[in-house]
């Protein structure tokens, strides 16, 4: 701060004011004001709504991931929902009940399990590199299709672990220091729904800032060298294996800790139809259309997609031909996937720069207002 | 030998669904340079237009017929999300088809219903014995039909004009441009030939059985059948697609000899751990033209 001018936001006199993780004023103020909101939601919100809140943040966790790795290394991946799995049942497995019909060890402290879960995902993300390394743009993103094909065959076999298909396991009860974050506390009078919805808020911004703080570091640079063009990264002296190799350990594990919360708010978990293509796909939209390449992109990406369904529910109401009834035609559920595929290709054709693009537009246009054009 | 039969002509008959699907996605390959992720929907679209049409129609004019709408479906998403994305760089427009294979594919299930429809196709289940082995008819029509298709196919890039462009436009498509070929027109013809190839491909995965959503899975399959083959290989979607069929009949022949952890249904992953194995041996494929680096 004190080596900004004041009254000339844009002039850095040193390099660390221009490499700082909050580089500008507007960003410092934003930055505070959404803390301050976000942490007072809880008590302006219902517990319903809460819910909703909670799973965006925790699927904005693993956006933010998948944006490392597909936005700023450029490595397309469609292996994400793969890594989420492995996340999901790593903290499903330690944070399980001994005596329980399932596989489970018992250690329901969070600061145990979510960062397992995220290492075994990573793990599994490092002996994916070597291929990322021989392989890449969409030669890569087949074979980590193929990553989630394989993965969910042993997700639905490996029945102790997992619970088979169609019959999932529970998902262990958060507990931080010994405080249970997953039941209501009579005491201070909070719900299970406030306190989770902490928890997610809590792990969103701690996931962001290291996000950013990667992205800003010699190791985002040469992320960015590398997708430009990898030849040419490789020629400057960026190890382009070692880089890969720690973009996919990176992004996995971001996905394996989304994985590990994702289920916590619902509590119960099944396998078939949880981790499969779709979750990729779904991802990578929820990027494109927040804006790729940036965090806060994917943020707006995950809230977006996760608030659709709220809106969209809404439409039957409003337009009399659209039923709410799944068995006729048409009906919500299935314009809400048709509405998320065209969202795609118009975010796509018309906003590349997606959600993150149209705030800039708005902003550079209201920066020189009244001088606009 | 009996036995082998059997494995062998059920392998071929899978084999090539694959490989008319990704016949599709290698020729959309060499025109664009973009594997277009909505084949799988295309097919499923194709294989429940033919349960329309195959009322009022009967079998083959259905399959002709539906095999020609879809190429127009599939002419109409090129034009309207593929071709405003031209020069975009290509992960952009694959993620364009990914959206399109979504938007297809939901309303294509829409369609199919509750109860879910038949292709009426005239062979079922019904087998005939050839060399003291059973053989599904169904199997031998496949194949036979894809035999067809494939050589007027290459007949076609071989002899016509249009095929002519389309080579030239995948060898060059600067230099194509230049020499007064219609790049547009060539995108256009390869994805109506993809889409009425993966209309066949449909009816195909659907005979002998009821037209469902889950057949959009064995479209994906197609994807490893490419990267084995090689990308800009039709020989090699060919024989790659032929190839993945009878190893996955081979090894959900064997699956009882396996050890009880790798689980049910192995054959429906074989042909991705097969790819895996592959690339780490081959990274172009088994026929693609090895990219040049340039930096």
């Amino acid at each position: 701060m004190s080596s900004m001018v004041k009254g000339r936001p844009l002039l850095y006199t040193s390099y660390e004011a221009e490499m700082a993780l909050l580089n500008t004023r507007t960003k410092r103020v934003w930055f505070g004001v959404l803390l301050v909101i976000g942490a007072a939601l809880p008590f302006l919100l219902t517990d319903a709504v809460l819910q909703t809140f909670s799973r965006a943040m925790i699927t904005a966790v693993g956006v933010i991931g998948l944006g490392l790795l597909t936005g700023y290394a450029g490595q397309v991946s469609l292996g994400h929902a793969f890594f989420i799995g492995l996340g999901a049942y790593t903290a499903a497995v330690l944070g399980g009940d001994p005596e329980g019909r399932r596989l489970g060890f018992g250690i329901t402290e969070l600061w145990i399990w979510l960062p397992a879960a995220g290492t075994v995902a990573a793990l599994a993300g490092l002996l994916v590199a070597p291929l990322a390394v021989r392989l890449r743009g969409l030669y890569l993103a087949i074979v980590t299709l193929g990553l989630v094909f394989v993965g969910g065959h042993f997700f639905n076999e490996w029945r102790d672990a997992t619970g088979g298909p169609g019959i999932g396991r529970s998902m262990p009860a958060p507990t931080l220091f010994g405080y249970e974050l997953g039941v209501e506390d009579k005491t201070l009078g909070l719900t299970r729904d406030q306190k989770l919805y902490w928890l997610m808020f809590a792990v969103l911004v701690v996931f962001g800032l290291a996000a950013r703080n990667i992205a800003r570091s010699r190791i985002g640079r040469a992320f960015t060298a590398i997708r430009d063009r990898d030849v040419a990264a490789g020629v400057m002296g960026v190890n382009l294996t070692r880089y890969k190799a720690t973009a996919f350990a990176v992004s996995s594990f971001y996905a394996g800790c989304c994985g590990a919360l994702l289920y916590v708010v619902p509590g119960f978990l099944a396998p078939n139809g949880v981790f499969n293509l779709e979750v990729s796909v779904l991802f990578i939209a929820m990027l494109l259309i927040g804006g790729i390449g940036t965090i806060s992109g994917a943020i707006l990406g995950a809230f977006f997609i996760t608030f659709l369904p709220t809106v969209t529910r809404l439409i039957p109401d409003a337009v009399p031909f659209i039923s709410a009834n799944p068995t006729e035609f048409p009906n919500v559920f299935i314009l809400e996937q048709v509405l998320y595929g065209t969202l795609v290709i118009i975010f796509l054709i018309f906003e590349p720069r997606g959600l993150f693009g149209i705030w800039l537009r708005l902003r550079n246009y209201w920066k020189t207002w009244p001088f606009s054009y | 030998m009996t036995t082998a039969i059997e494995v062998i002509s059920r392998g071929l008959g899978t084999g090539s669904i694959y490989a008319l699907i990704a016949l599709g996605f290698v020729i959309i390959y060499r025109a664009t340079r973009v594997i277009s992720f909505a084949q799988p929907a295309l097919m499923l679209a194709g294989a429940v237009l033919v349960t329309y049409l195959v009322g009022p129609l009967g079998f083959y004019a259905a399959v002709v017929a539906g095999a020609l709408g879809t190429a127009l479906l599939a002419l109409v998403a090129e034009r309207v999300a593929v071709r405003p994305m031209l020069g975009r760089p290509v992960f952009t427009i694959a993620i364009i088809t990914i959206g399109l294979d979504v938007v297809i594919r939901v309303i294509a299930i829409a369609f199919i219903g509750t109860d879910l429809p038949q292709v009426d196709d005239p062979w079922g289940l019904k087998t005939v014995n050839v060399l003291g082995a059973t053989v599904e008819q169904r199997h031998i029509a496949m194949v036979v039909t894809t035999g067809v298709l494939v050589a007027a196919l290459f007949l076609f890039l071989r002899y016509t004009r249009i095929g002519l462009a389309m080579r030239a436009a995948s060898f060059d498509q600067e230099a194509a441009m230049a020499q007064g070929v219609s790049v547009g027109a060539v995108f256009a013809v390869s994805w109506a030939i993809a889409g009425g190839l993966a209309a066949v491909a449909g009816v195909f995965a659907a005979s002998g059985s009821v037209v469902s959503g889950t057949m959009w899975l064995i479209a994906l399959v197609a994807l490893p059948v490419i990267i084995l083959g090689g990308l800009d290989s039709l020989v090699g979607a060919l024989l790659a697609g032929l190839f993945v069929g009878v190893v996955q009949s081979t090894v959900a022949h064997f699956q009882q000899y396996f050890p009880s952890w790798v689980g049910g249904n192995v054959a429906a992953i074989s042909p991705y751990v097969l790819m895996m194995i592959a690339l780490l041996v081959r990274p172009y494929g088994f026929f693609g033209t090895r990219e040049v680096e340039r930096v």
